[in-house]
């Protein structure tokens, strides 16, 4: 297992290195100036050439391709050409928001969509499986955007009971950061819930067909029993790679709902940055997201090591 | 009917005028609290100098004060300033600033710090280069008296020192002013109403201002960036909520307390809330433009852009980018109506597609692509661009609709490549009064050739006309010669203007004190419990 995770983590340095040597290519191929972005849109063609040059933007590219690579192996993410703060400070203040939602989020779909994925393949067929299969079929079809206004609209400007947008840290106490989160939550958990009910229910109707389970039922072994512990445990490998792939999607997911609720999460901090090609801000954020992916999946397949002694890597 | 007698007419118009002139001191404000606002855009730059985008210009009238400023009819006052004097000439100018006033860091405001703070803004503004051109001498005195000494007859000094919009020429310490005006400064410290509160700052959510408990106002009532700034709120809270309809939310349900700038098709529905006031801040508004890139066919051609001219319908590019007849005008005048310079002297009648056909056809078109440069995420831009690709084909142009996102529009628009090579053939702007309202700052009407803004207009005649209007100090002078600058900029069009509109802001009804002006200004309100 340790040699596993070792191996691993030293895979990835390359990755990290192929996706930083993409990302520096692509930004400088996309359209685009910050020199001019920061001159302001009345600034004259000569301001916006100093600026240019004042930043070192003028220098050939693959001098700034160095720079950026020296500085990140001595561990300098850079610094913001707009605002002049250093990125890790930037993301240092977005991280918790993303955190804390995309954790909110993944707990909220997986502790309700496997129960109800488990019940909806138990009664197959049955009004609850048409009804919970209704659910997550509108939960793939409504636009994460849109699911977010109807539940403004609703609750915080209709009824009141819950804040429009913002964030509020864990430290001002738990129900202030609960209550902040429950809009965005639902409504980024919903397509992600729609998900997993259907890979769960999918993956419990082919294990509760095998041979096995129904022997355990001819034993006389209560429902409960079987569907949590032989049906399950066995029905989970796909489970869990949904969940995994789910992670990944989220980062999307997170930009949109982000935006919509006004949160200072990392997924804003992106497309701010894109829209104003803040170079130093777009390399490191895709760098860190590209780390959390490679790490998520690293999690899933020892996942799958505990789950299924028979793998082997 | 009751009759009144002229004792009571007297009193009752005494006391009519003392309410008008109290103005904004009509009722008693609350004071303290944080008042919530939902600023312009997203503030990522602090210097104003550096950049000259408005929500820096609108931070920076928070943190720092001008020796002059505009009031809410764009006339210039003494801000900073407590006396000044003008030699009969006009060529000398001396300022002595009033006294107590302070920098956020305790050390005193001095002439020295105005001289060095003028020096970096006479390198990036228009106006600001213009004067210092015509500068001999900018020094310092004494500790509080700043002498400023002309090479060349300069009309517009005051107009220049007491500047609204980007960019505005701000006071900071020498040290930090002495920075180079094309490196963004590392410090804030101005000696405005508000101090920045920079632990607070996250780029892209919040920006904190604290009141400056060490700032003395002025004793006149406030009028625009002129006058007293009374503080009443402790803190101004800035949150940058980038959805509008997510942001509309947040106003009605008193999450925030002011809405800067909403779209105007959200203004319908705000007005009809008993809770929110809808209030045209600057009356002046923005105008749009047509610019046509005078370097490459057609538009090198001055019939081609003749032909924009017959082809612009102002009601239907108003109609289009912003709907509402309440919020916009068709105008005339490249300075603006409504403002002192507003004339109509050379301008067309109503358009005119066949004369815009025939004009195109006399310029020697060709039938190439004509490109149009379309910033498809900014809502103004996008529908002029829209428009204008529906004009062009009335009048036999072949247009190329380019969409391309802000950011690569600005960076497209620097490009003096052929429209074949990556540049292109016109780009929609809009611009606010302040900055259009004279031939001095109208940055559309420079022919510098490649010193004029983007496009390039080259009019030897016209710079001729405008460093004219920049000597004259007559004021009936300076409107003669603003109206020969139209005329010619009519027939030469370096830009077409396609109409005048407002933009709308709103705020909950507890907020009290709003001024007008043509940028944000959060003194002298309250938020009423």
């Amino acid at each position: 297992m340790l040699s596993l995770v070792l191996r691993r983590l030293l895979a990835t340095i390359p990755v990290m290195g192929v996706v930083a040597l993409f990302v520096f290519a692509l930004l400088r191929l996309t359209p685009g100036d910050p020199a001019a972005v920061i001159a302001g849109d009345y600034a004259s063609p000569d301001d916006v050439a100093r600026i240019r040059a004042a930043l070192g933007l003028d220098r050939p590219l693959h001098v700034q391709l160095g720079l950026w690579l020296g500085s990140l192996l001595r561990g300098d993410l850079g610094t913001s050409i707009f605002s002049g703060l250093p990125v890790a400070t930037l993301i240092k203040q977005r991280i918790e928001p993303t955190l804390a939602l995309a954790t909110l989020t993944m707990l909220f779909a997986v502790l309700v969509a496997v129960p109800l994925g488990v019940l909806a393949a138990w009664k197959q067929g049955s009004w609850i499986d048409r009804a919970v299969m209704v659910a997550a079929v509108s939960g793939f079809s409504m636009p994460v955007f849109w699911l977010g206004f109807l539940l403004i609209w609703l609750f915080a400007v209709q009824l009141g009971w819950l804040p429009v947008q913002g964030y509020v840290p864990i430290r001002n106490g738990l129900w202030p950061f609960l209550r902040q989160l429950i809009l965005p939550t639902l409504t980024l958990g919903f397509v992600y819930l729609a998900l997993i009910t259907r890979m769960t229910r999918a993956s419990m109707l082919t294990v509760l067909r095998e041979d096995y389970i129904r022997t355990a039922f001819a034993k006389g072994l209560a429902s409960p029993s079987v569907l949590l512990r032989h049906a399950l445990k066995n029905a989970s490998l796909p489970v869990v790679t949904i969940i995994g792939v789910g992670i990944a999607l989220l980062i999307g997911g997170v930009v949109v709902t982000e935006s919509v609720f006004a949160i200072p999460g990392i997924g804003r901090l992106t497309v701010d940055a894109i829209l104003r090609r803040d170079y130093p801000v777009i390399q490191a954020v895709i760098l860190l997201v590209a780390g959390v992916y490679v790490l998520v999946n690293l999690v899933i397949d020892l996942l799958y090591l505990a789950l299924d002694p028979r793998i082997r890597y | 009917m009751s009759r009144i007698n002229r004792r009571q007419f007297l009193v009752g118009t005494a006391a009519a005028g003392a309410v008008v002139a109290r103005g904004p001191f009509v009722h008693a404000q609350r004071r303290g609290g944080a008042i919530r606002i939902i600023p312009i855009a997203d503030l990522k730059v602090l210097d104003p100098i550096w950049t000259t985008a408005y929500v820096t210009r609108d931070h920076a009238y928070l943190i720092y004060d001008t020796l002059f400023a505009s009031d809410a009819s764009l006339q210039v006052k003494p801000q900073m300033v407590d006396r000044y004097t003008v030699s009969k000439d006009g060529m000398k100018y001396s300022f002595t600033l009033r006294d107590g006033l302070k920098f956020h860091d305790g050390q005193p405001v001095t002439a020295e710090d105005c001289a060095v703070s003028l020096r970096r803004w006479g390198k990036k503004d228009s106006l600001g280069k213009l004067l210092m051109a015509a500068t001999g001498k900018l020094e310092a005195v004494d500790a509080k008296t700043l002498a400023l000494e002309l090479k060349a007859p300069f009309g517009p000094v005051l107009d220049a020192l007491g500047k609204p919009s980007s960019n505005v020429p701000f006071i900071m310490p020498a040290r930090i002013a002495a920075v180079d005006a094309n490196e963004q400064i590392k410090e804030v410290v101005g000696s405005g109403p508000y101090r920045f509160v920079k632990e607070e700052w996250q780029p892209g959510n919040q920006v904190v201002y604290a009141r400056n408990p060490d700032y003395v106002p002025r004793n006149e009532p406030p009028s625009g960036a002129a006058g007293g700034k009374r503080v009443y709120v402790d803190r101004v809270v800035a949150r940058y909520i980038p959805d509008a309809a997510t942001a509309m939310a947040a106003l009605e349900a008193g999450e925030i307390d002011w809405w800067d700038n909403p779209p105007v098709d959200f203004a319908s529905r705000l007005e009809k809330n008993p809770n929110i006031t809808v209030f045209v801040k600057n009356p002046a508004g923005t105008q749009g433009w047509l610019r046509p890139n005078h370097l490459h066919p057609p538009f090198n051609n001055k019939k081609a852009r003749q032909a924009l001219l017959h082809m612009v319908d102002q009601q239907m590019y108003l109609q289009a980018v912003v709907g509402d007849a309440k919020y916009y005008r068709q105008c005339p005048s490249y300075f603006m109506c409504g403002l002192p310079y507003e004339t109509a002297a050379g301008a067309p009648g109503r358009p005119d597609f066949e004369r815009a056909r025939q004009l195109m056809k006399e310029s020697g078109y060709d039938g190439k692509p004509v490109v149009v440069l379309d910033a498809a995420d900014n809502t103004a831009l996008h529908a002029s661009a829209l428009v204008t690709r529906e004009l062009l084909a009335r009048i036999g142009v072949n247009a190329d609709l380019q969409a391309l996102d802000w950011a690569s529009m600005i960076a497209r628009r620097g490009k003096k490549d052929p429209p074949s090579a990556g540049g292109w053939n016109i780009i929609p702007a809009t611009w606010i009064s302040a900055d259009v309202m004279t031939p001095a700052v109208n940055a559309g009407l420079s022919g510098a050739c490649d010193a004029a803004w983007f496009g390039w207009s080259c009019s030897e005649q016209m710079e001729t006309l405008r460093a004219a209007w920049i000597r004259e100090t007559d004021p009936a002078k300076r409107k003669q010669i603003a109206e020969r600058v139209q005329v010619l900029a009519y027939d030469e069009v370096p830009y077409v203007p396609w109409g005048q509109y407002t933009q709308p802001t709103a705020y909950r009804k507890t907020v009290r004190g709003v001024l007008t002006f043509p940028a944000s200004l959060y003194w002298n309100v309250s938020v009423e419990a």
